[in-house]
């Protein structure tokens, strides 16, 4: 199977007055249609980095970036929530479609089906300030959605949560993911969460950043996010991960 | 209608209570100060001749309504003070975009803007009417050297302290600087925009009557000239009065400006 994003000796150096820092040195990795990968890797070793190369907010300084076919679209979900607070939760979902100028009737119905199926139907037409940390993230995955895109790119996506809504959204998110037959790229620092949502967990080193090791996670009654924390594959993986991470205080 | 509590009525009832008060003291204190002010004339407590009395300044009011005065002077300050007000904010806004835009040239021009913000503008007059000419034109000007450099610099602040991590969610959408420019800054800033048309109405109305101090025809900042020329107090302090008026005005017309931005 060819996968549907290749990257190739991708490198990223930072520039500042005071010198520059190796954030990336050579990243290897195949990302395959709809499965879901997690990066996991000690805090500051450029794992944010690559998602912003992969979104084309940052330039690479070497390496390739290839897609299996032209015009791939990118939907990059931000750690915090970045509601515009002067926008309804309707308006503020469809921004993205009204930069791409592809907001008509029919997106714009997708948008709002894809709001009544997630819960919050009935907020269309409030402000974000009326919604939960919890919700607010939740629109902004449907913001993200918005766009149709073919690889969405989360970015910490549970991390501003309280713990509680944190495990509750997350099997959320998979589910709208899995539903929506999306293909994604999951950054975070928590390897349970790592483990339970995704199908590929990569293990990055310490900065500069190359990829340490490629776990597939295979559940024998593989289930929910929740559930799979149950499992008792769930807890090998996790030390062996948490070893391959390393971290020394 | 729905029925409120006891407490919620006692609620009702205390902030209209406090609102009249506030009102009666407002009015009060301008009625006090009125009275006393005529008391102490009549009763020659102070000189009438340098300090004029309250019917003395309505006489004069009522003597310039009946030479058909009072409009034009009023009129065309006003109209001076609107033409800079308005050029003031559209030159900032434009000014404060393209500083935005460009970073390089927001940064070669941040000392001349500085040392031209600080610098007293009445120091100018005398080259302004020199250059400019001694008419309308030049009181707009001064007006426009007070306002805009203040205008461009508050502006051109609010438009960087932006949140940048907006910026980057419509970043992630491949959106243009354009864009990024009309659906995040200028809505994120609509409350400073309206700050600084505040501040603007006012450093326009202080510009002109400067201008007109220095070179004139008419105006209010003319009679006021004109006054003190001839020692006509009660002129000079009835085109005060007028002036306050006139400002209080521009101030009820940007509050309602802003009240109808809100509204959107």
């Amino acid at each position: 199977m060819k996968p549907i994003l290749r990257i190739q000796n991708l490198k990223k150096i930072y520039h500042d007055i005071d010198g520059e820092v190796c954030a990336i040195e050579d990243i290897h990795l195949d990302i395959y249609e709809k499965e879901l990968v997690a990066i996991v890797g000690p805090s500051g070793c450029g794992k944010t980095s690559l998602l912003s190369i992969l979104s084309n907010l940052e330039s690479k300084s070497d390496g390739t970036i290839s897609f299996q076919k032209e015009n791939v679209t990118l939907g990059y979900m931000l750690q915090k929530d970045a509601l515009f607070p002067w926008k309804t939760i309707l308006e503020n979902c469809l921004i993205g479609l009204e930069i791409n100028h592809t907001l008509n009737e029919e997106t714009k119905n997708r948008v709002i089906r894809l709001l009544n199926t997630y819960g919050l139907g009935e907020f269309m037409n409030k402000y974000p300030d009326s919604l939960s940390g919890g919700m607010r993230q939740r629109v902004a995955l449907i913001r993200t959605l918005a766009i149709n895109p073919d690889i969405l790119l989360l970015d910490e996506p549970f991390s501003a949560l309280d713990y509680q809504t944190r495990l509750a959204l997350s099997d959320d998110v998979y589910q709208i993911i899995k539903k929506e037959g999306k293909t994604a790229i999951l950054v975070t620092h928590d390897l349970a969460e790592a483990i339970s949502l995704s199908d590929r967990v990569v293990v990055l080193t310490k900065r500069p950043a190359t990829v340490k090791k490629i776990y597939e996670i295979h559940f024998a009654n593989k289930s929910t996010p929740m559930k799979n924390r149950r499992c008792k594959e769930f807890n090998i993986y996790y030390d062996q991960i948490w070893r391959d991470l390393d971290v020394h205080l | 209608m729905s029925t409120y509590s006891l407490e919620h009525k006692e609620f009702l009832k205390k902030r209209k209570r406090n609102r009249l008060l506030v009102m009666t003291c407002q009015i009060l204190i301008i009625v006090i100060f009125l009275i006393f002010w005529e008391f102490a004339s009549r009763c020659g407590m102070i000189n009438t001749f340098l300090s004029s009395s309250p019917t003395k300044v309505f006489q004069t009011f009522l003597s310039l309504a009946k030479q058909n005065q009072l409009w034009s002077h009023v009129g065309i300050t006003v109209y001076e003070t609107l033409l800079s007000f308005i050029l003031a904010s559209v030159i900032g806004f434009l000014i404060a975009t393209i500083l935005w835009w460009n970073k390089t040239i927001a940064k070669i021009i941040d000392p001349y803007l500085t040392v031209l913000n600080s610098l007293p503008k009445v120091a100018l007059g005398p080259l302004i009417i020199i250059w400019v000419g001694a008419n309308m034109n030049s009181i707009i000007f001064m007006a426009l050297m007070i306002s805009t450099f203040i205008t461009i610099i508050n502006i051109y602040q609010g438009f960087i302290s932006t949140d940048h991590y907006l910026i980057t969610l419509l970043r992630s959408f491949n959106a243009k600087k354009y864009q990024i420019f009309l659906k995040l800054i200028v809505p994120s800033n609509k409350n400073n925009l309206i700050n600084c048309l505040k501040v603007n109405i006012s450093m326009s109305l202080i510009g002109v009557i400067m201008g007109e101090l220095l070179v004139s025809k008419k105006g209010l900042g003319y009679l006021i000239m004109y006054g003190s020329q001839v020692f006509n107090i009660n002129l000079v302090i009835t085109s005060v009065v007028l002036l306050g008026i006139v400002s209080y005005f521009m101030y009820e017309i940007i509050i309602f400006i802003e009240k109808k931005a809100d509204r959107n």
